[in-house]
């Protein structure tokens, strides 16, 4: 039998014990949860004219050199994609390196060393289409990070902390466009992130300032002054895959059906 | 009750204990629920900062105008004159500084990237003046007969 004595000693240890753990767990309730979500009066967004873009590719260029990826990897923040649709119905698409080195010959990449050339007047449609972050009201990619090492930053843009990512690749999986990769250098996920060391000092992105045809535009949506801001508010504008609910903050001029 | 049946239970709750004061003293205290909520709010918030003193690398042709306005005055006469500076010569960092000199990109391919003959509808491409690189002078780089600062047939070398 437990004396009386013994049983308040226990019972103290115990409580003791588990107040130690209650002091270190941040327990969430809603309100709170609410109360500190503060409204920001800059949101990020981006606007791509594919009727301007010539596929140069400078734009991936300085991308790569801005943001420090590896030069010669195969891998990428931004990319431009080329798409030919022939007159018998066929469609053909590649970007060859992201188009680091732009698309400088007619013959499509099909893949495995295979080219095709493509004659001008087979062409029905063709045209080049700049692909990038979203930077999604909804993003999929945090919602499943288990770590909180990716998330969106009060502006909108979707940032990832090298220093908490545990390198699982879950938001690789997650993101329906495929702008996610792992860092060749850091080994951790990596996307872009609209050069958030440019737009916070108030420069544009690489990207936007390489392009030599105003086919890429950055700006802040909540201004209602912002030219970036009222084309996207006031044309007709499309969107990537909005059937995934992600609310992409990416615009497109001139998007075509084929483009996915 | 026996103590055999409390040993196993402290030794538990030490664990839970021991873990749950590591992860207090682990997770800067900046970790936690910021703007966007749990969802997509859960993060170090220190790291926005982080991002924001990465190293500018491309200072636009502004930062070249400084030193160089005759240059920029003789290409802003030519079409050439939308094509930023460090498109070719490269990113400019703390130039003149560090690096001194910039690693100009001469090559066919560079000019290529442009004037390459894409004949495609509905991209700004088509409208402009392209070769057909199998054709046109293969094998010899575009700078022996053309200058990029002063591209129109008119000022050819």
């Amino acid at each position: 039998m437990i004396s009386r004595r013994d049983f308040l000693k226990n019972t103290a240890k115990a409580v003791a014990g588990i107040s130690i753990p209650v002091a270190a767990l941040e327990i969430l309730s809603p309100a709170r949860v609410q109360a500190i979500k503060a409204d920001s009066s800059v949101r990020w967004a981006f606007l791509v004219d594919t009727y301007k873009c010539v596929g140069c590719g400078f734009c991936v260029k300085a991308c790569k050199l801005e943001n420090e990826i590896p030069y010669d990897a195969n891998a990428t923040r931004t990319w431009v994609e080329r798409y030919v649709l022939t007159k018998d119905g066929k469609l053909y698409a590649d970007t060859p390196k992201g188009a680091r080195d732009g698309f400088i010959s007619t013959k499509v990449d099909l893949g495995m060393g295979n080219f095709q050339d493509i004659k001008k007047e087979d062409i029905k449609k063709a045209f080049f289409v700049p692909k990038l972050c979203n930077q999604c009201d909804n993003p999929p990619c945090v919602q499943v990070c288990p770590v909180g090492a990716t998330y969106q930053a009060p502006d909108g843009v979707v940032l990832v902390d090298r220093t908490w990512c545990i390198g699982c690749g879950y938001c690789i999986m997650a993101c329906p466009y495929g702008v996610r990769f792992f860092h060749p250098k850091y080994h951790t996920a990596e996307k872009c992130n609209f050069c958030y060391h440019r737009i916070s000092k108030g420069l544009k992105t690489a990207c936007v300032q390489a392009c030599p045809f105003g086919a890429r535009q950055i700006g802040n949506i909540k201004d209602p002054n912002d030219p970036v801001a009222k084309t996207i508010t006031t044309e007709r504008v499309g969107i990537l895959k909005s059937e995934y609910g992600t609310k992409p903050q990416v615009f497109y001029i001139g998007l075509d059906e084929e483009v996915r | 009750m026996k103590n055999h049946v409390f040993r196993p239970l402290w030794a538990v709750i030490g664990l839970i204990v021991l873990v749950l004061l590591i992860r207090f003293f682990y997770v800067p205290k900046d970790f936690g629920v910021h703007e966007r909520g749990y969802m997509y709010g859960w993060y170090r918030k220190s790291n926005i900062e982080d991002w924001t003193k990465v190293t500018v690398k491309y200072q636009g042709k502004e930062y070249c105008t400084a030193c160089h306005p005759d240059k920029i005055e003789s290409i802003d006469r030519t079409p050439h004159a939308i094509i930023q500076c460090e498109n070719c010569h490269g990113p400019a960092l703390e130039h003149p500084s560090e690096p001194p000199k910039l690693a100009i990109d001469r090559s066919r391919d560079q000019c290529l990237r442009c004037h390459a003959k894409l004949a495609y509808p509905s991209s700004g491409r088509a409208q402009i003046r392209g070769i057909d690189p199998d054709k046109h002078n293969p094998d010899v780089e575009c700078v022996m007969c053309h200058n990029p600062h002063k591209p129109s047939l008119e000022g050819m070398k």
